[in-house]
């Protein structure tokens, strides 16, 4: 950090500034160095890890089946999304296959919460630039799929839903109506947002031409989420390497070009249209009957009903929870599309009951990357403007 | 993870042995991942043949992990993650390195973004990226001694 201005008395200096790790723009407890000449940002670096809770760590010291309640603490505003990528892993390693149903819960409840995601992302963005009320609508419409999680699992966020082979629990009767009501609310309810912003001054004002990104720099910083795709570049793992089966939902991927702040908030809105539709053609797709786990003794639990029929049942069961399972020495890499971007989980084992190393690649944590490129040379308030629109979590980036 | 013939057709393993017949030292599949071992001392060129190759175009890295074989030998093994954006492509880059002298290059001038990962792998397992620009601890506080993630570290931390 050696630049240096004039300053009206003839001495020569830049300031360096801290922002965060309490300041409220943050989201969480993002640190800042900020150096400054007058206004304008010189450099921008960011500091992280006041999050860091060793979760890698302590995935290596549970079974399999009990770290999925970790994956939850990782992106805990899409705990669902992080559910799914581990078991996905653990399930590749496995080579197990889980039957069609539950494959369509999993896809309408992480498109749900992909929905719920963008609007946290879209409160907390508008409150940082000011827009007060739309944060308030927006944690409205977040309420109904919260408790559409509730009425599901049990939780309204850390769900711990989607387990290693299938669900946790069956779905109670009447949720899909509960979501059908959603669907039908929602449509109106995002054009009220739309309303409040898309045409708004103040907040084209802030948000137009700021934090532009080239798709070459994108690309090159390893960004992936709606911040690449609002860059030009249509990589959506849904359709690129589809799982859960994606491949059987109709739906579009949004690409938009202009790679500004703005681009970024019209593209979010334009995937929650879209996560609209899955979610309306995942609806009729769940069969009212049917398993929501697949039959693998010894790793996943039997039924209740047959634990107290069979021995075999009941001596599984015991294994399960008091060893676990141990999958046999490899290792998977999986990927999915996460609210906000690729995420990545790295599962390896050993042949023991306990992987040998879980590792997440964190979306939130590599996009952070691109922030000094986005803000280099703009001013103070775009910066604000600029972490919002990266949609970080911090628990996933420190991990 | 028996070496399979058709695994050989496979462009970016035909390139690499093409480009030194010594930059593939191994190569295995599982569950459709290929994973092709580069030796340490060929993994930039190695790299910047994948990524610059036109028939490869491996541009987006992924990911960067290490893993900890302790006590075996050579003790860490480093998974580089590639994807192909134009060619709908992944593949898996190993390298190896030894407890003792924990070194290989930085893979920064290649593809840029991996310098957090590498900085990570650097703070959690204590291996060393020759070239990288600023390689210090990234989630562990500065003055901490010790690399948490590798497996003679414990889980609750020296008392």
């Amino acid at each position: 950090m050696t630049t240096t201005v004039q300053t009206a008395t003839g001495e020569a200096r830049t300031m360096v500034l801290n922002m965060g790790p309490q300041h409220p723009s943050t989201h969480g407890v993002l640190r800042i160095v900020l150096e400054l000449d007058g206004e304008t940002v010189v450099k921008a670096e960011p500091d992280i890890g006041y999050l860091h809770t060793g979760i890698e760590k302590s995935c290596e010291s549970k079974t399999y089946s009990q770290a999925i309640t970790l994956t939850d603490r990782l992106d805990y505003l899409a705990p669902l999304s992080n559910n799914l990528c581990y078991c996905l892993a653990v399930e590749k390693l496995l080579g197990l296959q889980v039957p069609k149903r539950a494959q369509t819960v999993r896809v309408l409840l992480t498109e749900l919460t992909r929905i719920a995601s963008h609007l946290v992302w879209l409160g907390t963005h508008a409150i940082d630039l000011g827009a007060m009320s739309v944060f308030l609508y927006c944690f409205r419409e977040r309420e109904e799929i919260l408790k559409i999680l509730e009425m599901v699992s049990g939780q309204r966020m850390m769900t711990s839903y989607f387990r290693i082979g299938g669900l946790a629990l069956e779905p109670p009767t009447g949720w899909l109506e509960k979501v059908q009501q959603f669907v039908k609310m929602f449509p109106s309810r995002l054009e009220e947002y739309e309303d409040l912003l898309t045409k708004n001054r103040i907040w084209m004002g802030r948000t137009k031409g700021v934090g532009i990104l080239s798709a070459e720099d994108a690309i090159a910083m390893g960004v992936s989420g709606p911040t690449l795709r609002a860059a030009g570049v249509p990589y959506d793992v849904r359709k690129f390497f589809p799982y859960s089966s994606y491949e059987e939902f109709d739906f579009e991927v949004p690409v938009r070009t202009e790679s500004d702040c703005y681009a970024r908030y019209l593209l979010r809105v334009a995937e929650m249209r879209e996560s609209l539709k899955i979610v309306q053609q995942a609806i009729p797709r769940i069969p009212a009957e049917g398993p929501i786990r697949t039959d693998a003794p010894g790793i996943v639990p039997p039924q209740r009903e047959k634990m107290k029929t069979e021995m075999e049942a009941l001596i599984y069961h015991f294994k399960i929870f008091t060893e676990g399972f141990s999958p046999p020495p490899g290792e998977a890499y999986q990927t999915i599309e996460s609210p906000r971007g690729e995420l990545g989980f790295y599962v390896a084992s050993d042949g023991s009951p306990k992987p040998l190393r879980v590792k997440v690649r964190a979306p939130s944590f590599v996009n952070l990357q691109s922030l000094s490129k986005l803000t280099e040379g703009r001013l103070i308030a775009d910066v604000i403007a600029c972490i919002g629109t990266i949609d970080i979590v911090l628990g996933e980036v420190d991990r | 993870m028996a070496e399979k013939p058709e695994l050989e057709q496979n462009p970016a393993i035909q390139r690499l042995r093409a480009w030194n017949s010594r930059a593939v030292s191994e190569v295995s599949e599982l569950r459709g991942e290929i994973t092709v071992v580069v030796p340490r001392e060929l993994l930039l060129g190695a790299a910047e043949l994948l990524r610059g190759d036109t028939n490869l175009l491996f541009n987006f890295l992924s990911d960067l992990t290490c893993v900890d074989r302790f006590p075996n030998e050579p003790r860490f093994e480093l998974n580089y993650h590639l994807l192909s954006l134009s060619r709908r492509a992944k593949l898996r880059i190993r390298v190896r390195t030894s407890g003792s002298d924990p070194v290989v290059p930085s893979l920064t001038s290649v593809w840029p973004g991996i310098n957090w990962h590498e900085r990570e792998t650097f703070d959690l397992f204590g291996v060393r990226f020759e070239g990288h620009p600023d390689l210090r601890r990234i989630l562990m506080p500065e003055d901490w001694e010790g690399h948490p993630l590798r497996k003679d570290f414990p889980v609750e931390g020296f008392r």
